[in-house]
């Protein structure tokens, strides 16, 4: 166990953890932070996805140790009212039909269009290919993506 | 609140005013039998709750699970749509469980908005919404007659006055409900057919939206399970001492069905859970997958029972010529549902009573289960039902809930127990492997004369004679072909089987619709002509069929280096027809493009069908190119996505969906639209390759396909 200082949505929080515990057990079960989901616990999912400092990453494999001094945004952090523009994309579009990978999902979306501010489908297709949907909601996930780069930021 | 139940007609209880005035309705929907105890229950209690508050706020329980299939929305809306509710006031609430109010909670087979909800729900709103214009204008001394409805307010526009139904709520619970309600023409729905908006979608973009695992109870520890890896055998013995020595690990208890783990978190478990040694009772089962194959194929050179005879096929196939005739052998491996939401359930155990949330389609089997391992009566257990990170047929079997009752009950806290995305590959209720052996025969007009067919696949639910399930997708059809037989033979394996997108059809209608492309192919016809011709007496199938050729472009030339393949299928009344354009490259299977049409009866609201049916040709396309469990040594190979791989977006292909219109009654739209895509995929590799592909998941090597001789 170790003091860990770690900002969360722009919180700073003060935990007594294990180092190398994934981020995704402190978010869900220290912090009770659940909208960031467990799927497979390998990053091959892409559910546990939240952003360190803006960046997309897979928390199940992300000790919380190594997270620092780095911003750590989640899908409650990332608007607190369905405002950020990948989310009110995603309810015009009705992506969500489970649910259950979408905030993940959001999360993948929002830091691709960060760094690309009108992505190609192919882009799309390379960002968003590590998060599964069992749903299918692939083609409206695209839709959507291409409808927040036509808003504003 | 006061429910005063006054019993007024058959479908309907009025449950009287509730606290701050308001009205209450319930209605009754026969969704089918509810448990044996629901026989001896009164006659008349409510199933689906309508409430007007006098804030206007519209609230509907819905008594089905929704796992994405979009049943939170479609329910209120033919509810709202009779009632002319405001649909920005309406909100919808999940029903806990019960043994009978709600008649059969389980929510499978399509069925929530088909088999009888449609009207009941129809009549709730409407008869609501004459209560309301009754006790208006009795406020008004009008006739109700020349009172109009909408957006959520009643009209008296002779005199331009207007109230809100929150205004006459109160009045109107005090009113008796309308026996026969006047329901709306349907060229006068408001909502009904319309992209009305999605109630759940805000909740689950900011992930708002509690599903099992996000469930958080005072006290509560974190649980996993470690399940014995090969089917069948037991714990003989275990060494917990090194899982106890690992921070936060609190309790390790042995569980019917293994040994769990509880901790201060999930991490602290799963760690416990990996340090565990335990000794398994060795159950004696150890084939693998290759002999569980041999096995079928051995059964299938016997007669089995007869699932469906008319004519007399093996006369017609003997009589037909060599040239005529094809006798094919096709397979389908298991398949794990792979639940994107591993299974897990929260339970809390006291001595008196038991609390559980579950992301279950079951909500009555689990609070059966509950009581059983708890010995506390029904009445006694409560059972929330949360949102279903999927659900696919999984979440009907309560074996995850049973593992979290046990712990609770053992630790004497409440406990969410979670199992790892590898417990859940690894012990699910898989889709049966099968292996058919078919015969048919074609005549020297290219008629499909002779179709005899023998289904080897455990039972989904019968413990002798014909499994229907088992069969459904082969044993009746819209082919109309002169002599058919079809015999369905036993397997007796403790591997765990059960029920998966689609059921039956999800392997039959592969494996039908790729042998009818076959005979097409032998008689030396057109498959669209060749399917036309025999559904001459299934006019709505036969217009899918052709809505599909025309959309896709079918009988002109695809795109180069591409081809296109047809498949359809009716299933849970909902009637679809499929063509998919394919390709290789460097020998992997692109498909391009997916043109679907789908007659689903009314549809409630298009954007939910048309994201079902693109969903449901996603699942089956991840089945048909990927989808293989296999067994080893009597355990399961795979355990996570690496080994047991999804449909990733970088693989979507272009889905057009055409709804056809209709005003027949609403049919299934979540699994319709799965089994037709690996036929259309397999009948479009042929067209583009001749190879024929015989076994699912699609592997172009010599082993797993056949060159087929006419091709």
């Amino acid at each position: 166990m170790a003091a860990i200082i770690l900002r969360v949505n722009g919180r700073a929080r003060q935990l007594d953890v294990d180092p190398g515990t994934p981020l995704l057990w402190i978010l869900r079960d220290v912090l009770n932070l659940t909208g960031t989901k467990y799927g497979c616990g390998i990053a091959q999912c892409g559910a546990c996805t939240v952003h360190l400092d803006g960046v997309a990453v897979r928390s199940c494999v992300t000790p919380v140790g190594t997270v620092k001094a780095r911003a750590v945004t989640t899908i409650e952090g990332l608007s607190p009212d369905a405002s950020h523009p990948v989310q009110r994309a995603w309810i015009a579009e009705s992506v969500p039909q489970c649910g259950y990978c979408q905030p993940g999902q959001v999360m993948s979306a929002a830091a691709l269009l960060s760094v690309h501010r009108s992505p190609s489908d192919a882009e799309i297709d390379e960002a968003m290919s590590g998060n599964l949907c069992r749903c299918g909601t692939y083609d409206r996930i695209r839709r959507a993506i291409h409808r927040a780069a036509g808003q504003e930021g | 609140m006061t429910t005063t139940a006054r019993i007024e007609r058959r479908e309907f209880l009025k449950l009287g005013a509730i606290a701050g005035s308001g009205l209450l309705l319930g209605v009754q929907v026969p969704w089918g039998k509810a448990s044996p105890a629901a026989a001896s229950a009164p006659a008349f209690q409510p199933n689906v709750f309508l409430r007007i508050a006098p804030d206007d706020v519209v609230t509907i329980w819905c008594a089905r699970s929704d796992m994405g299939q979009g049943v939170r929305t479609a329910l209120p809306m033919i509810v709202a749509d009779e009632l002319d509710a405001d649909w920005s006031q309406v909100r919808v609430e999940q029903a806990d469980a019960h043994p009978s109010s709600y008649g059969r909670m389980m929510t499978v087979g399509s069925s929530s908005v088909r088999n009888g909800a449609w009207m009941p729900l129809r009549r709730a709103g409407a008869a609501a919404r004459e209560m309301l214009v009754a006790a208006a204008a009795a406020r008004w001394g009008v006739n109700a007659s020349e009172c109009v409805t909408a957006a959520g307010r009643v009209s008296h526009q002779a005199s331009g006055r207007s109230l809100r139904y929150g205004q006459v709520a109160a009045a109107a619970s005090a009113l008796p409900v309308p026996a026969s309600p006047t329901l709306k023409d349907p060229s006068r729905f408001r909502l009904i057919g319309t992209r009305a908006r999605v109630l759940d979608s805000p909740a689950k973009v900011t992930g708002q939206a509690i599903y099992g695992a996000d469930v958080r109870v005072p006290g509560m520890l974190f649980a996993t399970v470690v399940h014995p890896p090969r089917f069948g055998d037991r714990v003989r013995s275990f060494d917990a001492a090194r899982a106890r020595g690992i921070p936060g690990v609190s309790h390790v208890v042995q569980v019917s069905q293994g040994v769990a783990v509880a901790a201060k978190t999930t991490w602290s478990a799963l760690q416990g859970a990996r340090a565990l040694d335990i000794t398994w009772q060795d159950g004696g089962f150890a084939l693998s997958s290759a002999g569980i194959f041999r096995s079928f194929a051995e059964l299938a050179q016997r007669e089995g029972v007869e699932a469906q005879k008319r004519g007399d096929a093996p006369a017609a196939l003997a009589g037909a010529g060599a040239d005529r005739r094809i006798e094919a052998v096709y397979e389908a491996p298991y398949l794990a549902h792979a639940t994107m939401e591993p299974m897990n359930c929260t339970a809390d155990v006291r001595a008196d009573r038991c609390e559980i949330w579950a992301p279950t389609q079951n909500p009555q089997g689990t609070q059966s289960a509950a009581a059983r391992i708890t010995g506390l009566p029904v009445d006694s257990v409560t059972v929330h039902v949360t949102f279903l990170g999927c659900g696919w047929g999984r979440r009907s079997r309560t074996d995850f809930v049973e593992d979290a009752v046990e712990t609770s009950k053992a630790v004497g806290a409440p406990v969410q127990l979670l199992w790892t995305r590898e417990e859940d590959m690894q012990h699910d209720y898989y889709r049966p492997a099968v292996h058919h052996r078919l015969s048919g025969a074609v005549d020297a007009n290219g008629h499909l004369t002779a179709l005899h067919a023998r289904v080897v696949a455990q039972p989904f639910a019968s413990q002798s004679g014909v499994d229907g399930p088992a069969v459904a997708g082969l044993a009746e059809h819209d082919y109309a072909i002169p002599h058919v037989l079809v015999e369905y033979c036993r397997p007796d394996l403790p591997v765990p089987v059960g029920y998966w997108r689609s059921v039956g059809p999800s392997q039959n209608t592969f494996i039908l619709e790729s042998f009818v492309d076959e005979l097409a192919h032998l008689a030396g016809r057109d498959p669209v002509e060749f399917r036309r011709e025999l559904l001459t007496a299934s006019p709505r199938l036969l217009h899918v069929l052709d809505v599909a050729a025309v959309r896709s472009g079918w009988g002109t030339a695809a795109p180069p280096g591409r081809a296109r393949g047809v498949a359809l299928v009716r299933d849970k009344g909902g009637l679809v027809a499929q063509v998919a354009e394919v390709s290789l490259e460097r020998d992997r299977v692109r498909v391009h493009k997916v043109t679907c049409a789908a007659d689903c009866g009314r549809i409630i609201h298009p954007g939910i069908v048309e994201g079902q049916i693109t969903g449901s040709i996603v699942a089956g396309l991840a089945a048909a190119l990927h989808g293989e469990i296999t067994i080893e040594n009597g355990r399961v190979s795979q355990s996570n996505f690496l080994d047991y791989p999804l449909l990733r977006m970088r693989e979507m292909p272009v889905v057009e969906v055409h709804l056809v219109p209709s005003e027949e009654e609403p049919g299934g739209v979540g699994e319709p639209a799965v089994p037709p895509i690996a036929p259309a995929v397999a009948n479009a590799l042929f067209a583009l390759t001749g190879t024929r592909i015989r076994r699912l998941p699609i592997r172009l090597d010599a082993e797993s396909s056949t060159r087929n001789r006419s091709g």
